[in-house]
């Protein structure tokens, strides 16, 4: 049984990381759609907290998704299995990639292709900025608003390490728990 | 020794980019550019553009690349291993916790807290892959032959795409690349 259990947190988080494009939180939704509501081996307001631990933690959204279904299922060895199979399609696909990629830098077509590619990937990115940006803005929630701007000016008139960055924001989030906390007691 | 640089400068990566998706973009760049120079913002960008256009994370995918440019397999296996390594810690010992608490306040509270900086981020480091593109200086400038024409117009036609068509990235993507390739076969010089 248990065997079992490993080889479908393992082949399931090979086959998604394999064939889902379109990032980390449509991975989750998929790993909810297999373990929840196919397999029933994970009730729905649990798995509702272990994706908020899969966000809340740092690194890839999909290797942590991976990761909370995996411990849940079968503690250690789960995590193992399902850290796997989200990687290797990765790794493999990356390896391969590289290896062209070194090969055929210089080609013509391939150099004007990523050129024109380039263009779209900004807009892409300030598309996504747009909308995390806007929701950010909507909370009205002057602290969140001020520590955007920022963190802005921070990271692009001054270059300050990304990593103070997170760390100064984290910080802030602590800040604001504790205040809060005191105020409850008081 | 090179494998152990690449595992330390990944597992930074892999430990403090919070969010998911883009957030891990602007450390990557800090890692891999700035502190070791181990690609050109040229390479980077490239990295980006491929890393849109497969599945899988940025960060693993990024690990996986700078780690077979700079040190064959075993550079890409001990950088992945780095991006990862963070995450199963992290995320288990937090499975662990939770399983026994039941409590999610504070981590729910710091998240909050690091959305916006994390939106910042990506600002600066989209904008840091843009401008070089559409910008032959690299910085802001609208003086007659400071600006890139192509560029600008596949930016404004991929906006306009994926805001008011709702179109998928990935066909945005390909789209500019096919617009510049043709481009360039039609009008060699320009």
């Amino acid at each position: 049984m248990n065997k079992k259990i490993l080889s479908n947190i393992f082949l399931s988080t090979l086959y998604l990381s394999s064939f889902t494009f379109g990032g980390g939180y449509v991975i989750v939704t998929l790993l909810k759609k297999k373990f929840v509501d196919e397999l029933h081996w994970i009730d729905q307001q649990e798995m509702l907290d272990l994706v908020a631990i899969a966000q809340s933690s740092p690194g890839a959204i999909a290797v942590n998704g991976a990761i909370v279904v995996g411990y849940k299922l079968a503690r250690l060895p789960g995590v193992i299995c399902a850290v796997l199979g989200a990687v290797i399609p990765p790794f493999v696909i990356l390896t391969v990639i590289s290896f062209f990629y070194t090969a055929f830098k210089e080609n013509f077509i391939i150099q004007a292709m990523l050129n024109g590619m380039t263009a779209g990937v900004g807009a892409v990115i300030l598309s996504v900025v747009y909308d995390m940006g806007g929701d950010v803005v909507k909370g009205k929630d002057p602290l969140l608003i001020i520590l955007m701007a920022a963190s802005f000016i921070a990271a692009y008139f001054y270059h300050v390490n990304v990593i103070f960055i997170i760390l100064a924001a984290a910080l802030t989030g602590i800040g604001k728990t504790i205040i809060r906390k005191l105020r409850n007691e008081a | 020794m090179i494998y152990l640089k690449l595992f330390w400068a990944f597992f930074q990566i892999g430990a403090f980019s919070f969010g998911g998706g883009y957030a891990a973009m602007p450390l990557i760049k800090q890692q891999i550019i700035t502190t070791y120079h181990w690609l050109t913002i040229n390479d980077f960008t490239d990295l980006i553009t491929i890393s849109q256009m497969t599945p899988g994370p940025i960060a693993i995918n990024s690990a996986t690349f700078v780690g077979n440019q700079i040190a064959g397999l075993p550079g890409a296996f001990f950088a992945t291993l780095g991006c990862v390594l963070p995450s199963c810690l992290f995320v288990t010992f937090l499975s662990w916790a939770y399983n026994r608490y039941k409590n999610l306040s504070i981590l729910q509270d710091i998240l909050e807290s690091l959305r916006p900086a994390v939106v910042s981020m990506i600002a600066v480091a989209g904008i840091d892959i843009l401008f070089p593109a559409v910008f032959p200086s690299g910085s802001l400038s609208f003086l007659p032959g400071q600006v890139k024409l192509r560029p600008v117009l596949y930016f404004a036609a991929a906006l306009f795409l994926l805001r008011k068509k709702k179109k998928d990235p990935i066909l945005v993507m390909v789209l500019c690349g096919v617009a510049e390739v043709t481009a360039q076969l039609l009008m060699p010089g320009i």
